[in-house]
């Protein structure tokens, strides 16, 4: 049977060598663990605008496009909503009932991925930036490197808060005018915190707190399957 | 379109002492506007007829898709993916599930890949098939988008027949896809409306398989598509539309971000499918259409093109799948649900069904970026799992939210009119756009 992209072996050949050319031009990256295919690296933000000149410039690299920006939050990473251990006790409720309170303010939660393309070279890499301040996440505009960047970054502002240093117009993109808050924070809750209605006697639409209440249908769970243990899933054990 | 007040931007202080002060005029162009493709808002700043400024508002159609699939198991989301770009719909799943499978180190059988090809073909077709009508009936021409619609019917049958719906199909799943070809395809029935001369012409091509059916519409697309060429290519009114309307540098087009026939119409040879292979493609042989000047018409000529190249790949997959019957699911008991039989006669699969569909299967620890070559462009998946049955960040990254992103530069100094010739140059669907 094929492999979706190339063999692995190709595929980790390829990888190795263009983390090797970065490793090269750009001292002090952290390679990120990704899957065989792909190359993954973090800069530290201040950094990320020297970095990005470089992988769009150099001939050997020559990133010409920015195909993603993306806002991560990872205030609930690894964080399960179902604790399976001793939870039979207590039945239904053990889905709702909300584990320890993270502190929202929690180093590292916000960061900032980049999915760079070179069609020069016919090669991916994704870059991630945490940014270093939790409660005024911050980090430097790459629209004068990419100027494609120009919504993606707006988008992350809007939906995470991240604020991107030297955009040249930093508004809201996808939410409502007016709006409050920012919709994609793991701490706002899905169903929002205001309803529209049209009210009659003030005869316009007005905004009230939601009415409903949030529940979790299928709670998250976190389960350790032997079967992606990486020291049982070595090519000589059978699957 | 309404046009407001004047704004206070006024125009250059060139006009004489005793002429009347001209100012720019701020128009508000959508959002519920025909030629605005669906919700858009923009907000122009005109100089008379010539467009100073755009501002597209976005936003007023998103549902907040990445949000909503974090907080369910992975496959509860394949049919939101339909209704991002809800006119190529199984492209979307097919980024989506291609992320899944790729954390989750499966590969689906190859019976299944070819499917999968062919099915994204027909998606394109049935993508360009829309946009070819809706942007010609922007541009004024009425005919070919009711010729368009007449053929786009006949695909819309198949992912009827395959999936139990004409649009949302939910038909890819991570393994495979939901369930193998159809033998046969639905037929239609002589009415009041519908003489019985009539149906059989009708149902001509229908007695047979799915394959058999579209087979025969590959058979006869070509010359479908000759005919809208005919109306359109060397039409003097389309060519003036086009011919020179959203002009964009290949340089220009790579630092924007554009893919897809944005990107193949500039000039620049780039299609994942011939690139960066996914599934069957490697094994197709079909060619790439690429523009040279970068306008609306030579777009325009890339996504004919395509439909044909497009009926090539079907017509090669067709064959191979008439050849090669096999299973279309892997028989990974992860992400396969098991069968009825089974459910009926074995509680362990009983609990089984209920397990997969409730809390589903979890997805080990790390990220991925999938991309597929959608017919706007490169859609791509971004999936993070922290190793639990829900996607712990899912980022959809859309074409058109890119291109969009350059209707400001793209219409600058052109008129209102041309404003849209270049959105349906852009095939922007709002679906995508706002999530």
């Amino acid at each position: 049977m094929e492999q979706p992209i190339q063999s692995p072996a190709a595929a980790s050949a390829a990888s190795e060598a263009l983390a090797s050319a970065i490793g090269a031009r750009l001292r002090d990256l952290r390679r990120l663990p990704a899957l065989a295919h792909e190359v993954a690296f973090e800069v530290e933000p201040d950094r990320l605008l020297e970095v990005c000149r470089t992988l769009r410039d150099d001939p050997e690299l020559r990133f010409e496009l920015l195909m993603d920006v993306c806002g991560v939050d990872y205030l609930q990473y690894g964080r399960e909503e179902w604790l399976t251990t001793g939870a039979t006790r207590t039945g239904f409720s053990r889905a709702r009932e909300v584990n320890a309170p993270v502190d929202p303010d929690m180093p590292g939660r916000f960061a900032v991925v980049y999915q760079l393309l070179s069609i020069t070279h016919n090669r991916r890499l994704r870059l991630r930036v945490i940014c270093a301040d939790t409660r005024e996440p911050i980090v430097d505009s790459v629209v004068e490197v990419w100027p494609g960047a120009n919504w993606f970054e707006r988008e992350a502002f809007d939906l995470f808060g991240i604020m991107f240093r030297g955009h040249p117009d930093l508004r809201r993109i996808l939410t409502d005018y007016g709006f409050i808050g920012h919709p994609f924070r793991k701490d706002f809750p899905l169903i929002g915190n205001v309803e529209t209605r049209y009210d009659p006697e003030k005869k316009r639409v007005v905004y009230e707190p939601v009415s409903i209440v949030p529940r979790v249908l299928a709670p998250k769970v976190i389960r350790h399957d032997n079967r992606y243990e990486p020291a049982l899933t070595a090519p000589e054990l059978p699957r | 379109m309404q046009a407001n007040s004047p704004t206070t931007a006024a125009a250059p202080a060139s006009a004489p002492g005793n002429l009347a002060e001209i100012r720019n005029y701020t128009m508000n162009f959508g959002p519920q506007h025909p030629s605005a493709h669906g919700v858009l808002r923009l907000v122009l700043e005109m100089d008379g007829e010539a467009i100073q400024k755009a501002d597209p508002h976005i936003g007023l159609l998103h549902r907040a898709t990445e949000k909503l699939a974090e907080s369910k198991p992975f496959n509860h989301s394949i049919g939101y993916m339909d209704r991002l770009d809800y006119v190529s719909m199984m492209c979307n799943e097919h980024a989506y599930v291609l992320a899944i499978e790729r954390l989750l180190g499966i590969t689906p059988p190859l019976r299944a890949q070819y499917i999968r090809v062919m099915f994204d073909e027909i998606t394109r077709i049935l993508n360009h098939l829309m946009w070819l009508g809706a942007h010609a009936l922007d541009i004024g021409a009425m005919t070919v988008f009711l010729l368009c619609f007449k053929e786009r019917e006949e695909l819309m049958d198949v992912y009827e027949a395959v999936s139990g719906t004409r649009m949302h199909a939910t038909y890819y799943r991570p393994g495979g896809v939901y369930r193998d070809l159809p033998t046969s395809m639905p037929q239609y029935q002589a009415s009041k409306w519908r003489s019985a001369k009539e149906v059989e012409r009708l149902n001509a091509t229908r007695s047979g398989s799915m394959l058999d059916f579209i087979d025969a519409f590959a058979e006869r697309f070509p010359a479908a598509v000759a005919d809208y060429e005919t109306l359109l290519t060397d039409n003097r009114i389309w060519k003036q539309r086009t011919v020179n309307i959203g002009v964009v540098p290949p340089e220009r087009a790579m630092a924007l971000g554009f893919s897809g026939p944005m990107l193949r119409g500039s000039g620049v040879v780039w299609d994942l499918r011939k690139k960066q292979p996914y599934e069957v493609y490697d094994r197709m042989d079909f060619d790439i259409p690429v523009g040279t000047n970068g306008d609306c018409y030579d777009r325009y000529l890339v996504r004919v093109e395509e439909l044909r190249q497009s009926t090539r790949i079907i017509r090669q997959c067709v064959d191979w799948l008439r050849r090669n019957p096999g299973p279309v699911m892997l028989d990974e008991r992860k992400v396969r649900p098991p069968s009825r039989v089974h459910m009926k006669e074995d509680m362990e699969s009983l609990i089984h069904h209920f397990k997969f569909f409730t809390e589903g299967y979890v997805v080990p620890e790390g990220d991925t970026y999938a991309a597929v070559e959608a017919p706007k462009g490169e859609f791509g998946i971004y999936l993070i799992s922290d190793g639990a049955n829900k996607p712990y960040r899912l980022k959809v990254r859309a074409p058109g939210f890119a291109h969009l992103a350059a209707l400001a530069e793209m219409v600058r100094g052109h008129m209102l009119a041309d404003v849209v010739a270049v959105i349906g140059t852009q095939d922007i669907v709002f679906g995508e756009v706002d999530r």
